[in-house]
This record gives C-alpha cells, structure tokens and sequence, in this order.
C-alpha cells in the first residue's frame, strides 16, 4: 500500500493522456453495458418460471384461432396441471404509435398461472367482482397516468363488439406489478366473458393457451401429447416451452439483432485495442524512471505489480465509470416506447463487464511490465 | 513573412517530416487508424441495414398504384372485404383497364409458419391470396422459373426473396399449410419489392382453406395515372355503400418503413456516436505524442524561421491523413461486409417477414468518409495548438 502514492503520480504525470485513456475505456464500457441491454430486450429474458410452462399455438400460424373448448381437453391429458387460453387484442389507445398488449383471460386461473404478476388482494377481489375490469402492469399505467377507478378506452384494429362499435372499455381495477426485473408489466388484461360475450365475431375461440406442466422434466414429452391429441383435427396445435417461443419471436426479428451485436462487439474490442495500446504506450515511455527504481533497491516483483496495478487502476476506474454511466442510460427504460419492454441492463452482465475491465487492465499491463521486471539496470539508465 | 508560396513549402516540409516519421510511431498510429475505420465501418453497415430496408419498402409501390382497406385498418392484417364491396371498389373512376377489365386485384393476406434457413425455427410467412388482376396491377411482376398457379387450382408461387430465406421453398417442393400440401410450381420476382418476401396463390383457394366464404382483406389497384388518385379517393371514400381508407401504394409502404428505418437509424447513429468520442480519443493521444516525440524538430523549424500557422497546419494535415486513411479501410470493409447481404427481418405492421438486403451506396460511404474527417480535424485540432504554442527556447534546451 507504501506504493499507492507512487502509482498516482505517475498517472499525474501526463494528465491528460491518462484521462483520454481513462475517457477511451469508458466509452468502451458504455457501449457494452448498451449491448448487454439490446441483447437482453431481443432475447426476452425468458424466467425461470418458464421451465414447467408450455404455449400451445395453431399449427398453421398464430394468428389462426383455437377453439375454446381445447382447455378442458388438454387439462384431461396426463401431466397437465393447468391451461389458460388469451388471446390478441390488438387494440390501440389514442395512437397507433402508443403500444402494448391486451389480452382478454379469465381472471383466477390466469394469476394462478402467472404468480410473477403481483397484484394486491383487494385488487383481485375488485377484479373478480367487475364485469368490465382490467388489471394493467405498472410500467403502462406511469407511462399514461392511470389510476385505479379511471375507464380506459381502447380501440381494437380485430375485434368489433356486437352493435359494430370498435372502442372497448374498461374500468382499471387493479395495477400490478412485477415479481422479477424481467417480468413484463406492460400488458393490460381483461375478462374473457365479458369478451365473449360482447363480440361479433370468432365467438368460442381463442388465440392461445399456455399449460403448466407437473414435472418440468416431462415438458417435452407432455407438449407431444398436446400436439398428438389435437393431431388431424381442424386445428392442430404446436407446443413448445415458452422459453422456446419467446426465443422464437426474437428469432424472427432476425440476424438483424446478431449483427447488430457483433458490430458492437466489434466496437467493443476495437476501442479496447486503442485504449491497451495507449497505456503500453505509458510504460515504454518510463524505461529510464524503473530502472532507477531497481538501482535503488526495487525487487523485480515490485515493479511488476507497481506496472500492473498502475494499468488496472486505469482500467477498473474507466470500466466502472463507464458501467455506472450505461445504468444510467438504460435505466430510463426502453428507447422505442414499447417495442422493447425488457430493455434494461441485466445485473450479471455488470459484473462481467467489472471483470472485464479487470482483465483489460492485465492484459495492457502485462507485457509492458513483464518488460519492466526483465529491465536490467544498467541497460535502462543508458537509455536516459 | 514571405508570399504564400513560402508558407506553403513550409507546411508541406513539416507535413512530410510528421508523415515519414509515422513508420516509428506504428503502434500508436495504427491504433487511432483502426479505431477510426471502427466507427467508419459501424456506421456504414448499420446505415445500410436501414437503407436495404427502406429501398424494399420503396420498391414496393408505384406512384400510379393505390390500395383500399377497410376504414380505421392500419394493414392488410386486420381489414376485411365482402365481394359486393370489391365490386364498387373495382368500378371506380380513374382505374387503368385492360381488355378483361378494370386494374384491380381483391386479395387476402394470412401467415404462415415456415422454418427460417439460418435458425431453423418457425418465422411467419405472409401467404396472399391473388386474383388474375395482380400480375397486371403489381407491372414489375415476372416468373423467374416455373410457371404460374393455375386458377382454382392448390398451387403457389413464391417469392425470390422468400425463396432465398426459408426452407423447401424450392419449385417441385410442396409446402404444407393444415392439411393441404400445396406443390410450388414457381419463383417470381417483383421488381425488389415487399411482394418478393411473399407466397401467393389463387384467392379463390385460400378462401376455401381459411373459410372465409367470399371476403377478401385488401384490393390493389393500378390508377390511368398518378394524377387520377384524388379522383378515385373521393369516389371511393363518398360512396355511402361502402367503409374503406384509400391510399398510394408508395405512402402505404413508406408508412409501414418509417418505425424499423428509425429505429436502426437512430441506434446506428447513436452507436456511431460513441465510437466517434472514442476514436477522437484515440486521434488526439496519437497526435499530442506524435507532437511531443518532436518537440525538438518543431522548436528547432520555429527557431529557423518556420511559422506557427504552417506547423499547426501540417499537424492537422497529418491527423486529416490518418483519418482518411481510416475512414477508407473501414468504408471498404462495410462495402465489403455488408453490401447485397441478404436477410429477413419481422415488419411488426404486417407481423410477417420481409427479405431484403443490405445497401451500401455511395451517399453511406461520403457519409462515412465525413465522419472520418471530423474526427481527423479534433483530433489533431488540440495538439497542432499545444505545437505552435511550444516556447521554443524552453523546447530547445530538451536536447
């Protein structure tokens, strides 16, 4: 510790070089933390409540419907413990450009299958007792300013009610919010019967179910049961963990999101390559100095450590402002308004990225400072 | 001070002395060049991703062309026809005809699941359903090989752009759809538009697949000439028989690109951004040390005479060098990379695929190359500064 003093004059030495590195690793850990974040939102951060929970689709296509009458079907196969059916919605408040997701469930059975939306009690029971309640996650009702009690109305781009009007509404009953970092709470839900019963048309279908399995080993075999039950009938079905289908949706969007990535990465490594050389850079420089250091008495390990932790600290510090800097940035949310709800920077990559920089500042620093320890001091003190 | 003349060879004497001195400063400089042509090459590409996409969408409609959807409908998706409507939409005023009649082509348009070639896992495939009209609606249609479905019959065509990016879409394949498995009996190409992503085959078939009796989601329509919508509009949309939104083909597309073009845009820039302070970073450590490795030389040039006005300059040209030098490589290595690159990404209006590929042009490239030259000239900006400043007798004595 005698030789912290040392380290930092020697980074005062040229202040500004040291802080454009400094600024060149932080930029570098910005966009890193900016990465991790898009890759987070495209992947979807599937939890682990996923495990034991399968989503039975239309063969054809999601948009073709189910019947509903397939849950007391599928409930009857061995394995299954529960299936809830939702369906989309489409709907529209205000702006087409306002988006997120409506679906009408049956209220019991869907926070039974869902227990990381948490919503309070009597919220439930208000839930329970309106006809025309919706519940909606935390996220959507900030981003609007609803309030418990207010009527919402939504105009749905599918669904036209029986007298031919498209505007629903719903009286928010109830504000959930969510159990996890990466549970969605941006979608509103509402009451299937009163759905049902207020729609022209698709009356007794649904758009899909999701089925929570007994044993979360047997997923795979109970989701061909599913598909082998509803086999040569109008409408054959498709299971797959909801792992499985959330990665597919961000499979969809394409290698768009991986190249995306990879240039990042790119950008990542090349800004690094810039940062190292600038700090080997330093140390070149100092031949002369550390081989004063040795004429004084210095052990070689001591100028190997005094080098290393020199370059470390350089690292670390510009790593971790630039960490700090990325979780500010991301923690104002998602940067489309609503097409990425899980936009956010995800705890385990901070710690990679701190390890990261730890492993930047070794990396710069070794050679640099394997070369200092190798230094004898006569060659070093002809060099000044 | 003599004329310019003299100033000028004295700029290019420094200029050449800083330039030849580069191969002794390898690292250093090879890092603020790499990291330029990173920020060239990240902007390029991701700039074309933008620019593949929205030349797809472009291509998509023509100026003479309009589309008819049910009223308060955003995409084809969620509009709905009866044949009685398509009828009144058909006789409008303004359509161009041919010998079998008016230009317009009542459609439907479904998804199906079709597995991606590069993941293997299930995207959605836009299906339409077509009339005899569409060939002559859609002028830029041709079949590329195999032939066309036969009306009334279960077959299809497919789109290049489909073809290249999902599985068994090849001709004599069959694709499954339910129950049916429907041969494809050819290949089309559209002109590099939205309809290359796309599987079609007679409406009439897809009605009877789906059930969907005698509805149709949209009507295409080709116009006598692109004067002739305003007339067709307002027939259409006063006519009290019917409830319907009618549009350019080419504002309807631009539509549905604006949010995906935006969104990569503004992510490229930002992105770019970044790289750019980093890089500026880089350019300024390598030329405030390209300056103090020559403090003497540049004292003893201003102690000769040089003027302070010609090292600031050759310090600048120097940086300007390198980070063009830059700004080629990493141009090169976006055109290289990503020009022509096909894909297929998700249209979130149409909630189905659409193939399209990377578009490196020559606008993206000078964008490039300016970005390059910005970063050169703050790079070198503040030590071409701290150079001339240099008190000569105090750098003098260094020696």
């Amino acid at each position: 510790m005698k030789f912290v003093h040392l380290i930092w004059s020697n980074l005062k030495r040229k202040k500004l070089r040291t802080g454009l590195t400094l600024l060149s690793v932080l930029v570098a850990f910005v966009l890193f933390g900016l990465l991790a974040s898009i890759k987070q939102a495209l992947s979807g951060g599937v939890s682990l409540e996923g495990a034991n929970r399968l989503v039975v689709r239309q063969k054809v296509s999601i948009i073709n419907l189910l019947p509903e009458s397939y849950k007391a079907r599928m409930e009857r196969i061995p394995g299954v413990d529960l299936a809830v059916y939702q369906t989309w919605f489409g709907g529209i408040y205000q702006d087409a450009k306002n988006f997120f997701m409506q679906n009408p469930v049956v209220p019991e059975e869907f926070l039974n299958m869902h227990p990381e939306f948490i919503l309070p009690p009597e919220q439930k029971q208000a839930w329970l007792a309106t006809r025309t309640g919706a519940i909606v996650g935390r996220k959507t009702a900030e981003r609007f300013h609803w309030k418990i009690g207010q009527k919402v109305p939504i105009q749905s781009s599918i669904w036209a009610q029986t007298d031919g009007s498209r505007t629903w509404e719903f009286d928010i009953v109830g504000i959930y919010s969510g159990r996890d970092k990466n549970t969605d709470t941006t979608p509103l839900f509402f009451r299937y019967d009163y759905f049902e019963e207020a729609r022209a048309g698709g009356k007794g279908q649904v758009g899909w179910y999701t089925i929570r399995v007994k044993d979360p080993s047997q997923a795979a075999a109970v989701a061909k049961l599913v598909d082998q039950e509803f086999e040569n009938s109008p409408y054959e079905t498709k299971s797959e963990p909801e792992g499985a289908f959330v990665q597919g949706w961000a499979k969809q969007v394409g290698n768009i999101a991986l190249i995306t990535a990879s240039i990042l990465g790119a950008v990542f490594f090349t800004i690094l390559l810039v940062a190292g050389n600038t700090m080997s850079q330093t140390v070149r420089e100092r031949t002369g100095e550390l081989g004063v250091l040795k004429a004084i008495g210095f052990t070689n390990g001591q100028v190997l450590t005094l080098v290393l932790a020199e370059s470390c600290l350089v690292a670390v510090l510009g790593g971790a402002m630039g960490l700090a800097l990325a979780w500010l940035i991301t923690s104002g949310g998602d940067p489309t308004g609503g097409m990425l709800p899980q936009f956010f920077f995800p705890h385990r990559d901070l710690w990679v990225g701190l390890g990261l920089s730890l492993v930047l500042g070794l990396a710069t620093g070794i050679f640099p400072a394997v070369a200092a320890m190798r230094l004898r001091v006569a060659d070093a003190l002809r060099r000044i | 001070m003599a004329g310019p003349v003299n100033w000028l060879s004295q700029v290019a004497s420094v200029t050449k002395f800083g330039l030849l001195s580069i191969p002794q400063r390898r690292a250093s400089v090879s890092a603020a060049v790499i990291g330029i042509a990173g920020v060239v090459a990240v902007l390029v590409g991701v700039l074309s991703i933008a620019v593949g996409f929205r030349k797809t969408m472009d291509a998509s409609g023509a100026p003479d062309a309009a589309i008819v959807l049910r009223s308060g409908a955003d995409s084809e998706m969620v509009s709905g026809f009866l044949r009685p409507d398509t009828r009144v939409i058909a006789d409008a005023p303004g359509l161009a005809r041919s010998d079998k009649g008016p230009l317009a082509s009542a459609e439907l348009f479904v998804i199906i699941n079709l597995p991606k070639r590069s993941t293997g896992t299930d995207a959605n495939v836009p299906l339409r359903g077509v009339e005899n009209e569409a060939f002559a609606v859609r002028d830029s249609f041709k079949i590329v090989q195999g032939r066309r479905f036969e009306p009334g019959k279960d077959e299809v065509i497919v789109g290049i752009g489909a073809a290249g990016q999902f599985a068994s879409l090849e001709v004599g394949n069959k694709i499954k759809v339910g129950r049916y498995e429907w041969p494809v009996v050819g290949i089309f190409s559209a002109g590099g538009g939205t309809a290359e992503s796309e599987i079609w085959t007679d409406a009439s078939v897809l009605q009877g697949t789906y059930h969907r009796g005698d509805s149709f989601q949209s009507v295409y329509t080709k116009l006598i000439s692109p004067s002739a919508f305003q007339q067709f509009k307002d027939a259409l949309t006063s006519d009290p028989r019917l409830n319907v939104k009618v549009m350019r083909q080419t504002d309807y597309y631009a539509e549905q690109s604006t949010a995906v073009t935006k969104l990569i845009t503004t992510l490229g820039v930002l992105v770019a951004s970044l790289m750019a302070v980093g890089a500026v970073f880089g350019a300024l450590n390598t030329m405030y040390s390209a300056v103090s490795a020559r403090t003497r030389e540049i004292a003893t040039l201003r102690a000769l005479g040089f003027g302070s006005g010609s090292v600031v300059v050759s310090v600048m040209l120097e940086s300007l060098v390198l980070a063009l030098l830059g700004g080629a490589i990493g141009a090169g290595i976006a055109y290289l990379a990503f020009n022509g690159f096909q894909t297929a990404t998700m249209n979130f209006q149409s909630f189905s695929q659409v193939t399209f590929a990377f578009q490196v042009t020559s606008q993206l490239l000078v964008q490039g190359i300016v970005w390059a030259t910005v970063i050169g000239l703050i790079g070198g900006l503040f030590p071409a500064l701290r150079a001339a400043r240099l008190p000569i007798a105090a750098a003098l004595r260094e020696l």
